[in-house]
């Protein structure tokens, strides 16, 4: 669990405050400010290069802004020890970035095995977690090269919920899927937060994903924020950037908005 | 078959020559595992250590063998027994295929992965002894199996320093121009040299992730 703050509703859980961040003296992001509430899937939609998987990982520290702070319940992560940040954010990557030497038990396990849980207790939470990502108990004894990509997401889904973090980071998730999969995915991954409310960041460069995942919207172009919106203004955006989005996605962007938010 | 009926009629010494060997070549390893593997996984980390560290081994490897057991002869300590000598000699060379692949091999792990731990928050040593360095066995071992074979070999040269080992037999054949005696110590040194490579390759088999 992160941080000692009471629950106060205008404490947003996430908090870039005026970040930049350079490599050497070219500006990766600049002057990025933005809040994530409790509960909500912020989507951080943009183009390769935009800047949205470093965004995110300023949230567990893996990136360190050259300027401005970002702030995880009220406390900048500059003052938090960053291993016990981590372990309270669950972190889940594009081809799911599982250890190809662990079972998926092991895999699922590992935080709660290096928070020193017992043998016991993380044999009945992976248990509980594969079910939770739609898939069987006897999964936990294979590997990950026996996996198929969608069956390997789950899992690493599933190992990102396991000490049950307040907090998810999702780097391009379902991006490597086939479209039958990746649809099946978005799918349980939404009735999956209704049930878990966690605060999560997803990033994506596909619209319709952001449409039907995000609560909100937050479009990145060249390192800058352009704006945030919800899925159903968005669609209505005057903004140049959000519009040329729009257009380039085409029709049917409607449905995928209204599924989202039903 | 003349050279079978001279290593049975001089088995004894065969056998005291080959364990001779086996000591150098095993210490020395053993000495070149425990100095190599550390240094690779600390210019794993220190990307400005990776190219000194590199090159520093590079270039002992191409120092003649005969020639750094010629320069080591008249360092003090070393110098009284020739086994040190010769032990410290077999360390220096069998470094670099370790420590190259002990870096190559943390390298080599798919950084997605490593990106993935650290960001679920393992600290540096847990990423190194649960991740990395079980991911990169399997191209460590194979760098210690290249540093047994060459060892094995470059062993007989430390007979010319009076080290002993399999070199003798090698060596006085070459003075009595007999290939008999000359066989019948590279016959074993083959031999060992094989087994070595079989051993390790074997246990690489075991130990390579899936």
């Amino acid at each position: 669990m992160l941080g000692g703050m009471p629950d106060e509703p205008t404490t947003p859980v996430i908090e870039f405050r005026d970040v930049c961040f350079r490599v050497e003296s070219t500006p990766v992001l600049s002057r990025v400010s933005l809040q994530v509430n409790r509960g909500e899937t912020l989507v951080l939609l943009g183009r390769s290069g935009s800047g949205k998987t470093t965004t995110l990982k300023l949230v567990n520290r893996l990136v360190t802004p050259s300027s401005g702070e970002v702030r995880v319940n009220g406390i900048s992560n500059a003052q938090v020890d960053v291993i016990h940040l981590r372990r309270g954010i669950g972190y889940v990557l594009q081809e799911a970035g599982l250890f190809p030497h662990f079972t998926v038990e092991r895999n699922i396990g590992i935080v709660p095995h290096i928070e020193g849980w017992s043998a016991g207790r993380i044999r009945t939470r992976v248990q509980e977690l594969l079910q939770l990502v739609g898939l069987s108990g006897e999964f936990a004894s294979r590997y990950p090269h026996q996996l198929s990509g969608g069956q390997r997401q789950r899992v690493g889904v599933a190992r990102a919920l396991a000490a049950d973090p307040e907090i998810l980071l999702m780097d391009e998730p379902f991006g490597a899927l086939d479209p039958l999969t990746r649809d099946e995915l978005q799918r349980e991954f939404l009735s999956l937060q209704q049930r878990l409310h966690k605060t999560v960041i997803f990033v994506t460069h596909d619209l319709r994903e952001a449409l039907r995942l995000g609560s909100r919207i937050a479009l990145m172009e060249a390192g800058k924020l352009v704006t945030v919106l919800a899925p159903q203004e968005f669609l209505k955006s005057s903004d140049p950037w959000a519009s040329a989005y729009v257009r380039a996605f085409g029709d049917g962007l409607e449905t995928a908005a209204n599924r989202g938010t039903s | 078959m003349n050279v079978v009926r001279f290593m049975l009629q001089n088995r004894t010494q065969v056998l005291e020559l080959t364990s001779e060997h086996l000591w150098l070549v095993g210490l020395s390893t053993a000495l070149a595992v425990l100095i190599g593997v550390p240094l690779g996984i600390l210019i794993s980390r220190r990307a400005n250590l990776n190219k000194p560290v590199l090159a520093s081994a590079n270039i002992i490897q191409t120092i003649p063998s005969l020639a750094l057991f010629g320069f080591l002869l008249p360092v003090p300590w070393l110098g009284a027994r020739s086994e040190r000598l010769a032990i410290l000699a077999l360390t220096l060379y069998a470094l670099l295929p370790i420590i190259r692949n002990t870096f190559t091999g943390i390298r080599g792990v798919d950084p997605a992965v490593v990106e993935a731990g650290r960001g679920m928050g393992l600290t540096e040593s847990q990423l190194l002894f649960q991740v990395q360095l079980p991911l990169a066995v399997s191209v460590i071992l194979s760098g210690i199996r290249v540093a047994i074979v060459i060892s094995v070999g470059l062993a007989t040269i430390a007979a010319a320093i009076g080290a002993g080992g399999l070199g003798e037999f090698i060596f006085r054949g070459l003075a009595m121009v007999d290939n008999r005696v000359i066989l019948a110590g590279a016959i074993p040194a083959a031999i060992l040299a094989l087994l070595a490579d079989l051993g390790v390759g074997w246990l690489e088999g075991r130990l390579r992730p899936r």
